[in-house]
């Protein structure tokens, strides 16, 4: 009578430990991942600290002294707007059919299985195709707006696939309510269903922006790999190679500079100037994030409340 | 049929539809928007594949020259463009990431779906999404000022272990400068550790709560219900998690040339510097001319990395449709 309970308790017991062990395995995997990115974000906060003050930020780079940034910064907000530009209208439209017209057919499988399939080509190789899209066929030479139509390439499938989901996500008495005052389905889509979707769609944009600041094997053979000294922003022309607001000019990004001034090691002060853009990089991302969250939230609050 | 006719009835209810409802433009332009992608895809095919078999056709190499561990482009006469050192290199070091990155992320899941309470998940789940955040060039600038620095400092030289009546068991050269296939791995592995956990998390999270309180009720531990049914329950999500991330690691490109070495030999000692298909696509392609048979042995490459993308994507589907049918 004894000896089976005593065996039931020891295997218990057993369990129980083993249970203890993994719960604190499964803990130290959590403190692991967190110490880890706290000591990134630290690392990156000495090695900035004494690099970024406004003359970084808003200074040209120079080989002799520290230099600074700007106009790599200002084409990585110019890359990103004329991204977007692209791959928003485009993204949205797409999302609309995906949540609200697509059906179960062909023709859609083909849809998800391109988007699926673009998600997972290598950067590299949407910059190579961009390559012999626009530098090699057309003949363009490294422009700013080869490298955002590449940008749009690996941006697209995204920005469509949150989209369709930010329009999923409304209500369908919603538009069952329209339908039922009369409305036809696209003026349903049109005044119901998309302003309840902005909170989603803005998070979409966001993200998907955020995604075009840190990506650089896009880039390298489609806007360039120079350094750009120092641009007259008072040049406001469209068509000037030299103007910094041209889309026909090369345009180097932060991460691309970051890229080229580790390989190429030149200058003085590549290790302070590659830290000081790097913490640039991580802090833009970081607010994108905060970003994506925070005006999703109070659109939502906004929009649900009034 | 039902449905058609109930349709019918419906619409011979209506006004005849005048041409504009027939049109429906609208229709037609997001249907347009949707099926760029499709375009795209097409377009993309159809270029790489071209370019990839330049090399084969317009220059008049073999598969078996191509499949050779020989990589000496400027050799006198004839140059020699073997890919096996690229996919080796890309192979092997994909591996040795993916090795070391499922057990952790599949545990910081479980972490984050089974154990964490709110204020813990409230604090990783943010920092998840930063990691996913930080961009590739700097991760491998991390690697280059942190990673590969101690690596050099830890072993130099040559390390070996010895036991007192097997003598030597084990021995490889020193990591001299810290470029290597560990450098690279370890990179690859931090890089790809959100995408696993987050598959993982999101297949643990559809498991149906009925099973976890099924279990516990009969008794076991949550290790034991982890272990015996949500693991197995979530198994088909967790391999697409390790599929997704060995194809973003087998394609990352610049923070793996950063801490590589690009050295194009057959990886043989993760001390040693290799090479892979992206770092050398990375590196070469500025150098080279369109049209001459270097660069086309780096579209070569490029055809071989698009070729493993679509078969990943493929892989994923055959994984899931399994699932769906089970």
């Amino acid at each position: 009578m004894t000896a089976p309970a005593r065996s039931l308790k020891g295997s218990t017991s057993r369990a129980v430990l083993v249970d203890r062990i993994a719960t604190f395995v499964l803990w130290l995997t959590g403190a692991f991942v967190l110490l880890l990115l706290g000591s990134i974000v630290l690392h990156f906060l000495l090695a900035a600290w004494g690099v970024i003050s406004p003359g970084f930020i808003l200074g040209d780079p120079s080989d002799e002294a520290l230099g600074g940034v700007l106009p790599v910064l200002w084409n990585s907000v110019y890359m990103l707007v004329l991204a977007m530009l692209i791959s928003v209208p485009v993204g949205v439209l797409g999302g609309i059919y995906m949540a609200e017209y697509a059906p179960q057919n062909a023709v859609t499988g083909a849809i998800r299985f391109a988007q699926e399939a673009i998600s997972s080509v290598p950067s590299i190789v949407v910059g190579l195709f961009g390559m012999i899209l626009f530098v090699n066929t057309f003949r363009w030479g490294f422009t700013a707006l080869g490298g955002a139509l590449a940008l749009t390439f690996f941006n697209l499938p995204l920005m469509t696939r949150l989209a369709e989901q930010a329009l999923r996500s409304v209500p369908a008495e919603e538009r069952n309510a329209s339908l039922a005052l009369g409305a036809s389905k696209w003026q349903t889509i049109r005044h119901v269903v998309l302003p309840l979707a902005i909170p989603g769609l803005v998070t979409a944009v966001i993200l998907t922006a955020g995604r075009v600041f840190g990506e650089a094997a896009v880039l390298l053979f489609t806007s360039g790999i120079g350094t750009p000294y120092h641009y007259d922003f008072a040049n406001l022309s469209l068509t000037d190679p030299a103007s910094p607001w041209s889309p026909f000019r090369p345009a180097t990004t932060l991460s691309v500079y970051i890229w080229k001034l580790n390989s190429e090691g030149l200058g003085a002060h590549v290790r302070e100037v590659v830290d000081g853009s790097a913490a640039v990089l991580i802090a833009l991302v970081f607010f994108f994030n905060l970003g994506a969250r925070g005006i999703g939230r109070l659109l939502t609050r906004r929009l649900t409340a009034s | 049929m039902t449905h058609a006719t109930a349709d019918q009835h419906l619409i011979s209810l209506r006004a005849r539809p005048g041409l504009r409802e027939r049109i429906d433009l609208p229709r037609r332009i997001v249907f347009a928007a949707a099926a760029s992608t499709i375009v795209l895809v097409a377009l993309l095919l159809v270029f790489i594949s071209w370019q990839g078999i330049a090399l084969f056709v317009r220059d008049g190499y073999t598969v078996a020259d191509v499949l050779s561990p020989v990589w000496d482009p400027l050799a006198e006469g004839r140059p020699q463009f073997g890919l096996l050192p690229f996919i080796g290199g890309t192979i092997a070091v994909t591996g040795l990431a993916l090795l070391f990155s499922t057990p952790l992320s599949v545990g910081l899941a479980l972490f984050l779906s089974e154990v964490a309470p709110g204020w813990a998940r409230a604090i990783v789940q943010p920092a998840l999404e930063i990691f996913v955040g930080i961009p590739s060039v700097v991760w491998g600038w991390l690697g280059i000022t942190i990673l590969v620095p101690f690596l050099a400092d830890i072993s130099p030289r040559q390390i070996s272990l010895s036991l007192p009546v097997m003598g030597e068991v084990f021995s490889m050269p020193g990591f001299l400068t810290g470029f290597s296939w560990l450098a690279g791995s370890l990179v690859l592995a931090v890089m790809i550790l959100p995408t696993i956990t987050s598959i993982t998390y999101d297949s643990l999270r559809a498991v149906p709560q009925e099973l976890r309180t099924g279990s516990l009720a009969l008794g076991t531990t949550r290790w034991q219900t982890i272990r015996h049914i949500l693991l197995p329950a979530a198994l088909p999500g967790i391999l697409t998690a390790i599929v997704l991330g060995m194809t973003r690691a087998a394609g990352e490109a610049l923070a793996v040339q950063m801490v590589i070495g690009n050295a194009p030999v057959l990886p043989a000692a993760v001390t040693q510097p290799v090479t892979t298909l992206t770092s050398q696509i990375t590196l070469d392609m500025g150098n080279t001319v369109f049209g001459e048979p270097w660069q086309d042995a780096l579209w070569t490459m490029s055809l071989i990395l698009l070729a493993l993308s679509v078969a990943s994507v493929v892989l994923v589907r055959v994984i899931n449709r399994r699932r769906a049918a089970a």
